[in-house]
């Protein structure tokens, strides 16, 4: 018994039903928020992973690897290495994917090189020339294997594979127009669509499984005997091409990342990005258990199967040869799943793309002003995206009926593969190198299609169907180097090597170059910096800047495309977030750049940028914002310096402030020592008083000269108790500077001769007093008592101290630029270097000597110097003692020079 | 200023999930370095070997080396999946 095409079709009908009311079931479960383990299982998001082996592997790789070996082992090699080495691509890329709402691939590569509209038309017309020759190849696949379940029932039957193709391809535009257009928001998933092809996926490794479970264990009678009929077989030795083993597996990995419906399903429908890791050991399994019965199944084919029967149906073939019409009706299925789940999933992707960078665009510029128009955009977008299904699955038909039917599958499939990976230099360069441009992206893409069209596509027709012989000869235009299978004179390469070598080689290159060369705008910095940067937990920076944007405009666009219950929603979490009662919150960069992403979920970032520009009204990022932000920083910078300078500035004071501290306590141990040198000074005197009158009192028997003595004794005391009082009352009224000083004017020599006549005449006189004479005398114009009294205190302290035999003292005025010094030197042994330092300490006396001064007579004379603006200092290096005293210039009244010379030359004042 | 805060050595554990997520990471590499070791078998064409490599050891290798894989990368998510990965790499490339 036979199946019969009506039989198959019915099963057909069956098996969609199927896959119709799952994809059903599981969108209402995802309504209802039930089922979620299982619909966001990382089970799912492996299988749905799947579409990655299309009818291409399930029938392709048979007849490949009948063709040529284990060749076709690396279309799953790449793949497998690209999911293991998870952590280095597809973790960064699947959290940008997350994290700026990528709705497609165009989306992503436009969204980082500063959400240009070019790029992603370029990229979305690439990915549709590059894949519509693979939804041709599905349908081919479909039709192929019909037309064999056909070919069993005899010519009678009147299978027409082009209507069969028609059929199958209105089938899966229902199909993707009712799951896929479901929702708007790409981010909320296609539920119904992941779930069917996740079971497409069961199906089609079943299938396959049970293929080559009974063609080793039914047909080859074991593992071992399947291996020696390998060996045994016209492939049974190793003989790939090292190029070809290299540039497939290359190319494989590179379009399993750039494969518009595997970023659907990695990243688009990625709910959690844990799942990933799971899938990077999951994945492979599927991959090695999808190929593992490969090689056998086409070496039994090859034996058991007439000669000359189409190696890509030996899947199908053999059972049927067998007669093993359950099994073979598996195998078609299992077929049909892979071509239909790669329809879907390619479709709703391309379609994405086509509606969110060419038709939304088109749509908008056509109504000016568009988005604040009133209308349902939302309408607009989802029928946008429905025509855009259409038009696909029609160009994959149409596809199919221009190259009627022919063509090995794989070579198809490697074309393809060979088209869409020229993005990866611009998606790698894009995620990982901040200096990529738009300008490099758009000339390395342009470059790498261009030279894919030439050596790959074009080639592919055949001689003289799109290129002409003499092109394939001589070259484009007759340029040698122009040939597109020897690109630059290079022969001898294998055709595919050749075409991935150059195209993508030079596509690296020119991206390269133009990036370096180029210089990016401020949105595709910030982009640029968000993307890589993305592992980084960086906030997402500033796109908008407060504007004039009406929230009530953002709400009308916004209810438009996200409809007007989760537009309400949106808005109102958002006020509550910004603490705004009501529900329109303050149209805040940080909530219009979350609203840019909201709506790119629905329609993409280059026209969700745009509609919001429309709104906003600035562009983006204008060079003033990124001014103002440099100039926030600087000021930052700024107040962080002054920050710095203050906190300098404290630290001083407090400096000052210790030491303030240290002087007041010093101040304090002074007063205190002071006071009990005072004390002692006082006592002194007042104990001889005391005890002078008590024996005057007490004792009866006192001759008269004593008591005159003692009563004398008393009187001196008293005297110079008086003296130290007078004393001390000087000084602290000086110290205090209550001091009033009565200025004079008189000659210096007069107040030198003043000086000398009271010293001299009140003591013993032994002391010589000369008197070195300015030629010119000077007029003073200070303080003179004052001054008279600090050279009283001068000479009779060298009266005093001078202890030679003929004491003499030289008074020598000298006048400087800066006032008048007068130096008080005496030939006496002088004061001992230690002393020199403390001489003009309160009650210090030189060598503890005591004489009837108190010792306050030098910080008398200090406190007066200081008054009067001068000062009074040791000399050193003199033999004898040595006084200097310094009168400021302003002490000085030398408009007025005193010409009376009435002091002599040489005056001899001593009358000793 | 990266290294201020964070200690330079690491307590047992944490230093195990490291290596570990050190092999995630070298994982593909291995892969990549034992698929293309066919490329040095020899060509039926060529002189050293008459019937070059067979179909048989050829299967059993690509497999084998495939099956070690996925089965090191589910050891490798058993030991690392407390970890998620969207973990900063930063921080675990700085501190060893």
């Amino acid at each position: 018994m036979t199946v019969g095409i009506n039989q198959l079709v019915f099963v057909c009908l069956a098996y969609v039903v199927f896959l119709f009311v799952i994809a059903f079931l599981a969108e209402r479960a995802a309504m209802q928020g039930r089922f979620a383990a299982v619909l966001r299982s990382p089970l799912v998001y492996t299988l749905s992973l799947s579409i990655y082996c299309t009818a291409w592997t399930f029938y392709g790789a048979v007849g490949y690897a009948a063709r040529s070996g284990l060749e076709y082992v690396t279309i799953y090699l790449g793949p497998s290495l690209v999911m293991i080495g998870w952590w280095w691509i597809l973790r960064r890329l699947v959290s940008i994917g997350r994290n700026q709402r990528a709705t497609s691939i165009a989306d992503l590569i436009s969204s980082r090189y500063g959400k240009s509209n070019t790029l992603a038309i370029v990229v979305t017309l690439m990915a549709v020339i590059g894949v519509t020759p693979y939804i041709a190849l599905q349908l081919q696949s479909v039709v192929l294997s019909l037309a064999t379940f056909a070919a069993l029932e005899g010519e009678g039957h009147g299978f027409n594979p082009t209507q069969a193709a028609f059929w199958v391809a209105t089938g899966l535009a229902l199909f993707t127009v009712l799951f896929g257009t479901r929702n708007l928001n790409v981010n909320e998933r296609h539920h119904g669509i992941v779930i069917a092809i996740a079971a497409e996926a069961v199906v089609k490794l079943v299938a396959l499984l049970a293929v080559g479970a009974f063609v080793v264990w039914g047909l080859a009678g074991g593992l071992s005997e399947t291996l020696a009929r390998i060996d045994a077989s016209k492939i049974g030795a190793w003989e790939v091409q090292s190029s070809r083993w290299v540039a497939l597996t290359v190319l494989s990995a590179a379009a399993f990342l750039c494969l518009p419906r595997m970023f659907q399903v990695m990243v688009v429908e990625n709910d959690d990005e844990r799942y990933l890791q799971i899938a990077s050991w999951a994945f492979p399994t599927y991959l090695m258990l999808m190929s593992l019965f490969v090689v056998p199944i086409a070496v039994v084919g090859l034996d058991l199967l007439p000669e000359g029967s189409n190696p890509d149906l030996f899947v199908l073939n053999l059972p049927l040869s067998q007669n093993q019409n359950g099994l073979a009706t598996l195998s078609f299925l299992g077929g049909f799943s892979s071509a239909t789940s790669m329809v879907i999933v390619a479709t709703l992707a391309l379609s994405t793309m086509v509606s969110n960078h060419i038709v939304m665009p088109v749509w908008l510029t056509l109504r000016q002003g568009g988005a604040t128009q009133s209308g349902d955009v939302r309408g607009v977008v989802i029928r946008a995206r429905r025509l855009s299904i259409l038009l696909i699955i029609a160009l994959g038909f149409l596809y199919y009926r221009a190259s009627g039917g022919s063509g090995a599958l794989a070579a198809i499939g490697t074309i393809s593969f060979g088209g869409v990976a020229q993005f990866l230099p611009a998606l790698l360069g894009g995620i990982f190198w901040r200096g990529a441009t738009r300008n490099g992206a758009l000339c390395g893409l342009g470059l790498g299609f261009a030279i894919w069209l030439f050596t790959m596509l074009l080639p592919s027709f055949g001689v003289d169907a799109s290129l002409s012989r003499e092109t394939f000869e001589h070259g484009l235009f007759g340029l040698n180097w122009l040939r597109p299978q020897a690109l630059f004179g290079i022969e001898g390469l294998d055709p595919t090597v050749h075409a991935v070598v150059w195209s993508l080689s030079l596509n690296l290159m020119m991206f390269t170059l133009v990036s370096l060369l180029t210089f990016p705008d401020p949105i595709e910095r910030l982009q640029g910096a968000q993307f890589v940067n993305v592992l980084d937990h960086s906030g997402p920076s500033r796109f908008w800047t407060a504007s004039v944007a009406g929230s009530e405009d953002l709400m009308i666009m916004s209810q438009r495309i996200l409809g007007a219950s989760e537009a309400q929603r949106f808005f109102r979490k958002q006020a509550k977030a910004q603490g705004v009662p009501g529900h329109l919150p303050e149209p805040t960069p940080d909530f219009i750049e979350a609203l840019e992403r909201e709506l790119a979920a629905s329609v993409g970032a280059a026209t969700a940028h745009a509609m919001v520009a429309q709104i906003v009204g600035s562009s983006a990022v204008s060079v003033q914002d990124l001014l103002a932000v440099a100039d926030e920083s600087a000021q930052m910078l700024e107040y962080s310096s002054q920050l710095e300078q203050k906190s300098q500035e404290l630290s001083e004071t407090a400096a000052q402030l210790r030491m303030a501290n240290e002087k007041l306590t010093q101040l304090s141990l002074q007063k205190d020592g002071f006071l009990s040198q005072i004390s002692h000074e006082l006592r002194t005197p007042m104990t001889s008083i005391r005890s002078f009158s008590e024996i005057l009192r007490d004792t009866s028997s006192l001759t008269e000269a004593d008591k005159t003595r003692y009563a004398s004794i008393i009187h001196s005391e008293t005297l110079r108790l008086t003296r130290l009082l007078d004393d001390l009352l000087d000084l602290s009224v000086l110290e205090n500077g209550q001091v009033s000083l009565y200025l004079g004017q008189d000659g210096l020599h007069n107040v030198i001769a003043r000086a000398v006549t009271t010293v001299v005449s009140g003591g013993e006189g032994r002391l010589k007093v000369h008197v070195v004479p300015n030629e010119k005398d000077v007029v003073l114009n200070t303080d003179l008592d004052r001054l008279v009294q600090v050279f009283i205190n001068l000479i009779s302290n060298s009266q005093k101290y001078c202890m030679t035999d003929v004491p003499e003292l030289t008074i020598s005025p000298k006048l400087t630029d800066t006032g008048l010094t007068v130096d008080f030197v005496d030939n006496g042994q002088g004061i001992a270097p230690d002393e020199q330092a403390v001489i003009f300490e309160k009650f210090y006396r030189i060598g503890g000597s005591q004489g009837d001064g108190a010792g306050l007579g030098l910080a008398i004379c200090q406190e007066i110097m200081e008054r009067l603006g001068g000062g009074i200092s040791y000399l050193k290096g003199h033999n004898g003692g040595a006084f200097r005293v310094f009168l400021p210039g302003t002490a000085l009244a030398f408009d007025t020079t005193y010409r009376e010379a009435r002091t002599p030359a040489r005056s001899d004042v001593s009358r000793s | 200023m990266p290294m201020a805060d964070r200690p330079v050595f690491l307590e047992r554990r944490s230093y195990r999930l490291r290596r570990m997520m050190d092999a995630v990471r070298f994982l593909p590499f291995l892969g990549l370095a034992l698929w293309m070791v066919p490329l040095l078998w020899p060509l039926p064409a060529a002189e050293v070997a008459k019937n070059g490599i067979p179909m048989s050891t050829a299967l059993r290798y690509l497999f084998c080396v495939w099956l070690m894989l996925v089965i090191s990368g589910w050891l490798l998510w058993r030991k690392t999946r407390v970890q998620h990965p969207s973990e900063p790499a930063n921080a675990q490339d700085t501190v060893e």
